[in-house]
């Protein structure tokens, strides 16, 4: 027997019947979920998909969402597993209810997120008046984008880390100190590795929220072409003046999203 | 000296003292909660304590409480490296790297580190695995190269909190060897409950009880001639104590020991204790037979089966019979009888 054998649950050769019924259900479910893309799959126009997806607009908006993606994702994971730690190896008055303001924008509407970040980084927001003194702008500019989704993204990886530190637990952390490690090696050297898996589904979440981003956006950033118009604002557009280019785009989206799903299903971790 | 230890812990009623002298190793013996693991807790800086002073080769890395300077080493600072029941290596670190971990760590460049971590895994008897993940050794493997990552970071005290509890019994008698040679000369603070542990890789043992030290000394003489329950029950050994009256040893609840006295025999009021082995006594249901110097009239309240023995219980007494003799007498839990020890089975010193 390995040591890997020895916490395993007593697993039945062939599974419990579930009740009969259970199946309709669930079969409604899965349709509902899976005949809109279908629906989807039907309407593309194949003889002109080509050329519909690498339009000047639908290419410009596809590296400016895919850039504002990477770099929101990198900023979540600057910022998120810091937080992600604090929060899961800290214990401090109020923890927890600094959690709960930290992962709000998981359920805020992103519009009303949108609305808060151009009251604090808007010409006139909290900050924006100090921002315009030494001549920045942020809003309605690339920068605006990436804050846009950085705030609505990185609930995602805070939740995914921290799930994954507290599964870890502290123990070997201990024993890595008591030989002499001292907290930046044990971070870089236990923690990150142990924690990795949650990490990199943490990070895919947050790239495919990013990449999903909408409401924030619109409001923080508008839909300027070639600098803030992402491709759900493009689809959105597109949709009353160029209905087959929106569906083409869309496929794009769900081409991105299968992937996501099919990278992040290693690591499922946390969520 | 290297390492001088005093804690208190309010909250987990933990108020003891001990040292560790250079190249010794201390055992630890108590029962569960007797606050064992919480003294190793403190030395290694895990733990602060209410109170406390842990100093290691003259270096004060707990010092706090009231009117103290409160100083506080954190623990990847003490040099006190630790080994547990599991073996917890990196799981994503094959068996080379876990051992280079601690040399690592301190600055040692990695292919220095490395060479000295294969030195350590063949010192412990598993040089041909260094190349294996966690996951693909064994139960006792792991702790052999755990015991080698420990002795790899070059630790001033090891902490060794009962490394061979969570192991099969098979591989025991090969780790107490290597445990044995590797902790020879070295200072180590061993935690255990076995009392072979004790007595092969100890050279003196402390025992707990309730937070507190009840009893130390060297190995031998805390199991030959146990002073506190814990270390009668570690020796095998009935032990009853009381004070010194007419050649006796007189419990509170009116029993009498008689027996030889070993060493300056205490003088008359003076709290002694009795010990004899429960294979020096014979039980009998009727009162008054056998040896009058010592019987006790007892019930019995547990009948245990051994390997090829029956020990009766009677409360903090213990007796051992044969299977026969068991059965002749019908001995039950709760069933009256008489323990007899024959005076010359037992020994008496003072506490």
């Amino acid at each position: 027997m390995t040591p890997a054998d020895r916490g395993r649950p007593l697993t039945a050769a062939r599974p419990l019947d579930l009740p009969r019924w259970m199946y309709v259900p669930a079969s409604v479910g899965a349709a509902f979920v899976l005949l809109p893309l279908a629906a989807i799959l039907a309407k593309v126009d194949w003889t002109h998909f080509g050329s519909l997806i690498t339009s000047e607009d639908s290419q410009a908006a596809f590296w400016l969402s895919l850039k504002t993606s990477t770099a929101s994702t990198l900023l979540c994971l600057a910022f998120g597993v810091p937080m992600a730690l604090v929060l899961a190896r800290r214990d401090f008055p109020g923890l927890s209810v600094l959690r709960s303001l930290v992962l709000l924008p998981l359920v805020l509407p992103p519009v009303v997120g949108g609305l808060a970040l151009l009251y604090t980084f808007g010409r006139r927001g909290l900050l924006g008046g100090a921002l315009d003194v030494i001549g920045v702008q942020v809003a309605f500019s690339t920068i605006a984008v990436v804050m846009a989704q950085t705030f609505v993204a990185m609930p995602f990886l805070v939740v995914s880390v921290e799930g994954a530190l507290r599964t870890a637990g502290q123990r070997y952390e201990v024993v890595a100190a008591s030989l002499g490690a001292g907290p930046t090696t044990v971070f870089r050297r236990i923690t990150l590795p142990l924690v990795l898996p949650g990490l990199v589904s943490g990070a895919v979440l947050s790239f495919a929220r990013s990449l999903g981003e909408f409401g924030a956006t619109i409001t923080f950033a508008g839909s300027l072409r070639g600098r803030t118009r992402t491709l759900p604002l493009e689809i959105y557009l597109q949709r009353e003046t160029d209905p087959d280019a929106a569906v083409a785009l869309a496929l794009v989206l769900v081409v991105v999203a299968v992937l996501v799903i099919a990278f992040a299903r290693p690591g499922r971790g946390a969520l | 000296m290297t390492l001088e230890l005093s804690c208190v812990l309010a909250e987990r009623d933990v108020d003891l003292a001990f040292d560790v002298a250079a190249g010794e190793t201390l055992a630890v013996l108590g029962p569960n909660g007797s606050g064992k693991s919480t003294a190793l807790a403190v030395v290694a800086g895990l733990v602060a304590p209410d109170a406390g002073r842990v100093v290691l080769e003259g270096r004060v890395l707990t010092d706090n409480g009231a009117g103290r300077p409160g100083a506080f080493v954190p623990p990847h600072d003490r040099r006190t490296a630790l080994l547990g029941q599991e073996p917890l290596l990196f799981p994503h670190l094959d068996a080379l790297e876990n051992v280079a971990f601690g040399p690592r760590s301190a600055g040692v460049p990695r292919s220095a580190a490395r060479r000295r971590a294969q030195q350590w895994l063949d010192e412990v008897g598993v040089g041909d695995l260094s190349r294996r993940r966690p996951a693909q050794l064994s139960g006792g493997e792991a702790q052999r190269v755990a015991v080698a990552r420990a002795l790899a970071a070059e630790p001033a005290l090891l902490l060794l909190d009962e490394p061979m509890a969570a192991l099969d019994v098979a591989v025991l008698p090969a780790l107490r060897q290597t445990l044995r040679r590797v902790l020879a000369g070295r200072s180590a603070v061993l935690v255990t409950h076995d009392p072979l542990d004790a007595l092969l890789l100890a050279d003196r043992v402390v025992v707990l009880t309730d937070g507190r030290v009840v009893e130390q000394g060297s190995t031998g003489t805390v199991l030959s001639r146990p002073r506190s329950p814990f270390a009668a029950r570690l020796a095998g050994l009935n032990l009853v104590s009381g004070v010194w009256r007419q050649g006796g040893v007189e419990t509170a609840d009116g029993l009498r020991v008689v027996g030889q006295v070993e060493g300056d025999p205490p003088s008359p009021g003076e709290a002694a204790i009795a010990t004899f082995r429960p294979s020096a006594v014979a039980v009998f249901r009727t009162p008054g037979e056998g040896s009058p110097r010592n019987s006790f009239e007892v019930t019995i309240s547990e009948v245990e089966p051994l390997a090829d023995l029956i020990r009766v219980h009677a409360g903090r007494l213990h007796a051992d019979v044969t299977i026969q003799a068991a059965g002749a007498l019908e001995l039950a839990t709760g069933l009256q009888v008489t323990f007899s020890v024959k005076a010359t089975e037992v020994s008496v010193y003072s506490r």
